[in-house]
């Protein structure tokens, strides 16, 4: 059954899916595997919005399919629930002024299904509440995400003060947006840029030594 | 050589365009655009003061094309009315003093405006949809307009059940709060009209007869809202297509009223198709046909539609060059413009697009660089307008000027 949910999961069939989930769990399946499976299908869509066969209305209909399962499984979870080491941690947000959520919220996804562990700060995010949660959390990535042209000078006002909180040597940042590239990641005095979500795992990648 | 008169130069300006328009080489490129918060900025006022004081953002406006001399101007009409919009209390919207900082540009709030459930109301009659559950929705004034009947209930002796619904308190409050919303707003369009007469008397025409979304946006942006219409095109294809239908009805309704115009230009605004947002293939079965099919539409009718395309199309030149050709402006943001030039040249005139981090943080000669390549490679037939890659909130004057400047002189054909 497990590869049956993988395959429901990674083809989007949300009936399906959340059927074969039940059913698993009125067979006393351990809640653990679903949370295997599911972390395998979203590994596959991953992948196939990678290779530009899913889009974001694929991604939008994987995100309400995990936190349906999600909410039917954690709750019958007994132990904590077990991942494999993530190959870096993000701190992501949409900077402070710009309410646009979108972009990031592909980037966050796609990351999380390369196995990277996403702090999402949401929208309209201030420089101090970056700097914030880098001092908790450690990250070795910082994303910065913006879609208006405001987003130039809050960028560069969110580095700067990464730079004055003695943190910017511990991270390395990118940044992505719509009317981005590399003019503006130079401006802001980030390390790179990305066009899109594949491309942000691929940058993230590189600077955690994933493949 | 006598100067010219602001008529003169009205109907100068006026031809450069529409030959721009039509694919003909006009005397020289035209240069100009949709200049959102920048004017204010220039003109020394906070988007917040644009937005609540009519006068200081006409003031600002005529401070930018005085120094701009822009070919089209937009005037005031971004700095939307904020003491209207508090009056009628608009949900699906955040603007300065009201959920942002002074001197940040307004932005929409997304929602689900129409439940899952919800879209064959919309389709079988979208007006009362849109009146009783979507205002009610949208505007915490129009709450007591949910109170009502549907209007096509009046008919014959419909209207005798009139008194149980209007004489409600919360619908007669609604109607209060809407006066008085509509009085301010009346306020604020008549700060237009009179900018519109003060800049033809510089000899300026105004850049838009009509304001347009394409259909899919009309339901995705304010109805439905982006996550859940995108999910529409997997899970519900058949009710999104008939939507789709009513939706490009009021998308040519909407379009016609720029025909007839002086200009008759119709600016449409694209949001949900680009790059990732869907696959080509959904492009072509949700987007396109609906757009294309309200584009002609409005070109029978007489409109030069102007399409800002956002973001990167290059994946949707192949469908998108299927219009007639001369009578559609494409604007280019993020686009490549030599392939974009490629595919479109001879079917749609092309306007952009430098790029605004260039007008940002760049230099005179940056922007210099970038108009001179783009006039070199895809402005040199004609049939091209000079802008920014987005509408224009940040940028160092003399970058701006540059563009201007440059275009004027290095653009003239000979």
């Amino acid at each position: 059954m497990k590869e049956q949910l993988i395959t429901a999961i990674a083809d989007l069939k949300e009936e399906e899916a959340m059927s074969l989930v039940r059913s698993m769990l009125d067979a006393g399946e351990d809640p653990q595997v679903i949370l295997d499976a599911t972390g395998e299908a979203v590994r596959t869509i991953g992948d196939r919005f990678e290779a530009q066969e899913y889009f974001l209305p694929e991604l939008i209909i994987a995100g309400d399919l995990m936190k349906q399962i999600a909410e039917l499984v954690k709750p019958k979870l007994a132990t904590k629930v077990t991942t494999a080491k993530p190959l870096g941690k993000i701190v992501l947000g949409t900077v402070a002024g710009d309410i646009h959520d979108i972009g990031k919220d592909v980037v966050g996804f796609m990351l999380d299904a390369n196995n990277f562990e996403v702090h999402d700060l949401g929208v309209d995010v201030p420089a101090a509440t970056f700097v914030a949660k880098i001092r908790e959390v450690q990250p070795n990535i910082v994303g910065l995400s913006g879609f208006l042209t405001l987003a130039f000078d809050q960028m560069k006002v969110t580095v700067d003060a990464i730079k004055e909180a003695g943190l910017r040597d511990q991270v390395k940042i990118m940044i992505g947006g719509a009317i981005m590239d590399t003019n503006a990641a130079q401006y802001v005095g980030a390390d790179a840029y990305g066009t899109n979500a594949a491309a942000a795992v691929k940058i993230a990648k590189s600077w955690t030594g994933g493949m | 050589m006598p100067e010219k008169s602001p008529q003169e130069l009205f109907d100068e300006r006026l031809q450069r365009v529409k030959d721009a328009a039509a694919l003909k080489v006009p005397d020289r490129v035209p240069v100009f655009g949709p200049y959102q918060k920048y004017p204010y900025t220039f003109g020394g006022i906070s988007f917040k003061d644009a937005m609540n004081d009519y006068a200081a953002a006409r003031a600002a406006c005529h401070k930018f094309v005085d120094y701009f001399q822009p070919d089209l101007d937009f005037g005031p009409i971004f700095a939307y009315p904020a003491k209207a919009m508090e009056i009628l209390g608009w949900n699906a919207f955040k603007w300065p003093g009201h959920g942002l900082g002074d001197d940040t540009m307004y932005q929409y709030v997304e929602g689900e405006y129409m439940s899952d459930e919800e879209y064959d109301e919309f389709i079988f009659d979208p007006s009362d949809f849109m009146l009783r559950k979507w205002a009610a929705r949208q505007f915490k004034s129009m709450e007591g307009f949910a109170k009502t009947i549907p209007w096509r209930r009046f008919m014959w002796s419909g209207w005798m059940n009139l008194p149980f619904f209007w004489s409600t308190p919360e619908f007669q409050e609604s109607l209060r709060t809407v006066t008085a919303g509509a009085e301010e707003t009346n306020t604020w369009w008549a700060s237009q009209f009179q900018y519109w007469g003060e800049v033809k008397d510089k000899g300026i025409p105004i850049a838009y007869a009509g304001w347009d979304w394409p259909p899919f946006d009309i339901l995705g942006d304010t109805v439905r809202g982006t996550h859940k219409i995108l999910a529409d095109m997997r899970r519900r294809p058949a009710k999104l297509h008939d939507a789709l239908e009513v939706a490009t009805q009021i998308f040519i309704e909407y379009g016609s009223g720029a025909a007839g115009a002086t200009l008759p230009f119709c600016w449409v605004w694209v949001h949900k198709s680009t790059r990732e947002f869907m696959s080509d293939a959904q492009f072509a079965e949700f987007y396109w046909p609906y757009l294309r099919k309200g584009l002609l539409a409005l070109v029978e009718k007489g409109v030069i539609p102007v399409i800002y395309w956002e973001a990167d199309f290059e994946t949707r030149l192949k469908h998108i060059v299927d219009v007639p050709a001369g009578k559609i402006i494409y604007h280019l943001s993020n686009t490549n413009y030599e392939k974009a030039y490629d595919v479109l040249k001879g079917t749609t005139a092309l306007m952009g697009n430098v790029p605004n981090i260039m007008l940002h943080s760049g230099t005179p000669d940056d922007v210099r660089a970038y108009c001179k390549k783009i006039i070199d490679t895809i402005g040199k037939n004609g049939g091209f307008i000079m802008d920014s890659a987005v509408m224009l909130d940040e940028a160092k004057p003399e970058n701006l000027k540059a563009m201007f400047d440059f275009t004027r002189e290095y653009g003239v054909y000979r």
